[in-house]
């Protein structure tokens, strides 16, 4: 083991392993929300800043007059596509959704989302955990999008969710984890199964944080999407993610209330003349 | 006759299958990241050139958007 930091080598700013969902492993911790990006064209050169291996989308109504597809935005940046259930209010409707999404991307994998108003878009529980109830037994990877509520989001995996992703504030509100001590606990109480942050990223040092809180990865869209530079940001995020990784790894220290001297009083050196005058 | 595809009316030949209505408004196109239910059930894509439609049935055709 070397003695001086110096002598190490700086290896890749990874975590101690890669994530692995449902047995699948992802090179990045960070996947990317596609929803608010100006052009199809700045997508795909955030998706190449992130990283990431896994990318969201949205299924809506054919429209005649669309221009491009994102699912070929996808294919040519070699990421796979996690089709969500955003806008649905009921556990009904978001199954159904899912269902649309299996047959058209040929994925069992789903972002479980059941919103319960559109003011917050704060997740609907009951309709969520009946949901992911229904898509579990239908052989769906269920990654539920739900509240920082450590109960709930035990009794998601416990009912075969492939993950668990609560919210740090609500959807696209870029106000940060709100409650630290909450997902902390969440991450405690959450066993087998990754967490990962799924909102209220609005830049960075949030993404670094959930990763010290002890998550296995952050999703992210709206910070990246309506950044001024959203593909600086898109680096700066996944370079976040692995920081906080790296940090939450390697171990922090405890905070205590008062200071700790990193240099020792043993052997300090008499300085004062004796004489009175020094102050 | 009427069916009734993403909210609108639309007149079809008897006989018309989903795969059809799916070509209607994507001419061309390819299927890949569509995804059809008639009256909230899917319809798998394979059962697509063989489901012919009811009158007054009711289409989602639904496809990838930027989202999440």
């Amino acid at each position: 083991m070397p003695s001086r930091g110096a002598e190490m080598e700086v290896g890749p700013a990874i975590g101690p392993s890669p994530l692995t969902i449902a047995g699948r492993e992802l090179g990045s911790r960070l996947i990317l929300g596609t929803g608010g990006f100006a052009s199809l064209d700045l997508l795909a050169q955030a998706i190449e800043a992130s990283g990431t291996e896994l990318v969201t989308i949205a299924l809506r109504r054919v429209d005649p007059g669309q221009r491009g597809s994102i699912v070929d935005v996808l294919d040519a940046a070699g990421v796979e596509p996690l089709p969500n259930t955003a806008g649905c209010y009921t556990a009904r409707d978001a199954v159904t959704t899912a269902r649309l999404a299996r047959d058209a991307f040929e994925t069992d994998w789903i972002k479980l989302e059941v919103i319960g108003d559109d003011r917050t878009l704060l997740p609907d529980a009951p309709e969520l955990l009946e949901a992911a109830e229904i898509l579990v037994d239908e052989g769906f990877v269920v990654l539920p999008y739900t509240n920082d509520d450590p109960v709930l989001a035990r009794r998601l995996a416990d009912a075969g969710c492939a993950a668990v992703m609560p919210l740090g504030s609500p959807i696209g509100s870029g106000m940060g984890i709100r409650n630290p001590y909450n997902l902390s606990i969440l991450r405690e109480t959450v066993e087998g199964v990754p967490v990962i942050l799924d909102a209220g990223v609005g830049t960075a040092s949030d993404a670094a944080l959930a990763m010290e809180l002890g998550c296995d990865g952050v999703l992210c869209a709206s910070a990246i999407a309506r950044a001024r530079d959203p593909v600086a940001m898109a680096q700066a995020i996944r370079r976040a993610v692995q920081a906080g990784a790296q940090a939450r790894a390697a171990g922090r220290i405890p905070r205590r209330r008062y200071a700790e001297p990193s240099t020792v009083f043993e052997g300090t050196p008499e300085l004062d003349p004796g004489d009175g005058a020094a102050g | 006759m009427i069916v009734h595809v993403n909210g609108q009316p639309l007149d079809i030949e008897p006989g018309t299958t989903v795969a059809g209505v799916v070509e209607e408004l994507r001419p061309g196109g390819g299927r890949r990241g569509i995804a059809v239910a008639i009256d909230a059930e899917v319809v798998p894509r394979g059962q697509w050139d063989d489901h012919v439609l009811d009158a007054e049935a009711r289409l989602e055709v639904v496809n990838a958007i930027q989202g999440g």
